[in-house]
């Protein structure tokens, strides 16, 4: 096997791990404050795709306007769901905030698929980023190189902030006893609809890069999501940096089963939660609850 | 001698399904009586033993899969057919249960959602599902050998028979002191332990009988309907069962069957409505899940202060 094939193979498992990565971590970051799996986690990033061709198609709006866009508008609309939605499933059992954001991921999913099929929406790489370096081991293309960079950029930023920061301090104050930070002052409301909002943005951030990779198509964000569960599932939601890690893990083993035996690609991820469940059923990075 | 109120409605209930084929279309009917028995299975899960999940079109679609190809490849007469994808549905229940009854709550959910995602992408890659075109023509044969499945009528009671039958099973299960240590490790995980219960034991039969049940249900529509494809196995079929069992009543008796007749006509309705069938099925989702948690059959229930 030659070094093209297998650095080809791990790029291309790399980007998918950044997508992994990038869901997986918002994911957590929903999970953290409310409890709930989002399930409409992926068709926000299907969303994102869209709203990134949209913006190109109708509006002449380009690529690096809408990066910045369209998380924005996406994130408000994400913090509109939580207030008319979530708000309202508080104190429940979490399986109702699971199958509340099912029915949002199917209104989202089937409404897309109603205007534009079931096939993808072309969406070209910015001018900038066309072409690509030869390594000497591999060709780099530019697009896929800045992929894994700002989407390691991104997580990393995420990460400090909710690890590092004063704000992120007073975040984990309210996720850990959302009653002693609210009566230290905190407003634990807004804090949790912002969160909320900013992983939606996250998931939207993807969705813009991944149109130009894989074009904006209605069913990209449940294929995606069911993976993503079950990268979370490996990886544990106790740990941030646990998601992350499990993303980008994921997408390289991904990667590396299309080298050496391709049928089984599409599976090896699910393979290894099962190992993972047998092994370690807290998870990687998991805490026993 | 007072019948109870779930036993009278339960006698209507059967003689409307006795007379229903002079007034409704068999084949609608029949679709609706696999798809009540696939909830009721489903319900053991969730409405007694408190876990949700997201992956049972693997014993659904894996049981229609195994039955058709079982009826049409091998030949095998229709009982042994069904019997065969039914087991075949209990033994993935088995695998898939151990797995994923070593996490709870929400994660038990995911879990059960990838392992049946990874099932789909290996039927849609083995030979003998026949990939996108699924199994077709399976011949219906005679059940018993005395009752022709070709016939709408004939099949339709065979049909009602083994819901019927699927139902009492359920209902047994439910009300058996086995059904009492399930609700019991559904409210109080830990104090059932601390009693003495082998929870993970509990949980795994019961995922198991849940998972054949499912299969029965699968298994049965493949041969009436002559056909196992990918839609019997998707996470959407997954996520419909789960309506169904919302719409008509989490942890009653009735409602899974209420709740699959409600939603495979609502389904037949809007096929010709031009509107996109999932985006509504999904804001019934979210209708029920934000003010109608209870379901149709909860909330009469409650209501009337009646068990159903």
């Amino acid at each position: 096997m030659s070094v093209q094939v297998l650095s080809g193979q791990l790029l291309l498992g790399l980007i998918n791990g950044a997508f992994y990565a990038l869901l997986s971590l918002g994911l957590a970051v929903i999970f953290g404050v409310l409890g709930i799996i989002n399930f409409a986690h992926g068709a926000f990033y299907m969303v994102g795709a869209f709203a990134a061709w949209g913006l190109a198609t109708y509006l002449d709006i380009g690529y690096w306007p809408a990066l910045v866009l369209v998380p924005l508008a996406l994130g408000l609309a994400g913090m509109g769901v939580e207030r008319l939605m979530l708000k309202r499933l508080a104190g429940l059992d979490p399986l109702y905030g699971l199958l509340a954001t099912f029915g949002l991921a199917l209104v989202l999913e089937g409404t897309f698929r109603q205007v534009y099929g079931s096939s993808g929406q072309p969406y070209p790489v910015p001018e900038a980023l066309q072409g690509g370096v030869n390594l000497g081991f591999m060709f780099l293309p530019l697009y896929r190189g800045w992929v894994v960079a700002a989407s390691i950029v991104v997580c990393l930023a995420t990460w400090l902030a909710i690890e590092r920061t004063a704000l992120g301090a007073r975040l984990r104050a309210a996720t850990e006893r959302p009653d002693m930070a609210q009566a230290l002052g905190l407003n634990v409301p807004l804090l949790v609809t912002v969160t909320f909002g900013v992983a939606v943005a996250l998931a939207a951030f993807a969705g813009v890069m991944a149109a130009p990779v894989y074009q904006a198509n209605p069913l990209m964000g449940s294929n995606l999501i069911i993976v993503v569960f079950a990268v979370v599932v490996i990886g544990g939601m106790g740990s941030l940096s646990g998601a992350i890690l499990s993303g980008y893990g994921l997408g390289l083993a991904e990667g590396l089963t299309k080298v050496f035996y391709p049928p089984a690609a599409n599976i090896v991820v699910f393979v290894i939660m099962a190992l993972v469940l047998l092994v370690r059923p807290a998870g990687l990075f998991g805490r026993v609850n | 001698m007072r019948l109870s109120p779930l036993t009278s409605l339960t006698l209507v209930a059967l003689a409307l399904l006795l007379a229903a084929p002079w007034v409704v279309y068999p084949a609608f009917l029949m679709k609706a009586l696999c798809f009540a028995l696939f909830a009721a299975a489903f319900n053991l899960l969730l409405g007694y033993a408190g876990l949700l999940s997201f992956g049972h079109a693997a014993f659904f679609g894996g049981a229609a899969y195994v039955t058709a190809h079982a009826a049409k490849v091998w030949g095998w007469p229709p009982e042994l057919a069904i019997l065969g994808g039914t087991l075949a549905a209990a033994a993935l229940g088995l695998a898939m249960g151990a797995l994923a009854i070593r996490r709870q709550g929400i994660y038990f959910a995911m879990t059960t959602l990838a392992l049946a995602q990874m099932l789909f992408f290996l039927f849609l890659q083995a030979p003998f599902t026949g990939g996108e075109d699924g199994i077709q023509g399976v011949p219906q044969g005679r059940l018993l050998g005395l009752i022709d499945l070709g016939q709408p009528t004939d099949a339709y009671y065979a049909v009602l028979a083994i819901a019927a039958l699927g139902h009492l099973a359920l209902y047994r299960i439910v009300h058996s002191p086995f059904g009492q240590v399930l609700k019991a490790v559904r409210d109080n995980e830990a104090r059932a332990r601390s009693l003495g219960y082998e929870v993970d034991r509990y949980k795994l039969t019961a995922f198991v009988l849940s998972a054949t049940l499912a299969g029965l249900a699968g298994g049965t529509k493949a041969l009436v309907f002559q056909i196992a494809t990918l839609t019997d196995v998707q996470w959407q079929m997954s996520g419909e069962v789960v309506l169904m069992t919302l719409l008509g009543g989490i942890g009653t008796v009735a409602g899974p069957a209420v709740g699959a007749f409600l939603s495979v006509g609502l389904e037949s309705a809007l096929a010709t409505s031009g509107l996109p069938v999932p985006a509504v099925i999904g804001a019934v989702f979210i209708a029920c899940v934000l003010v109608f948690r209870r379901g149709l059959v909860g909330e009469i229930g409650a209501r009337l202060k009646i068990r159903l």
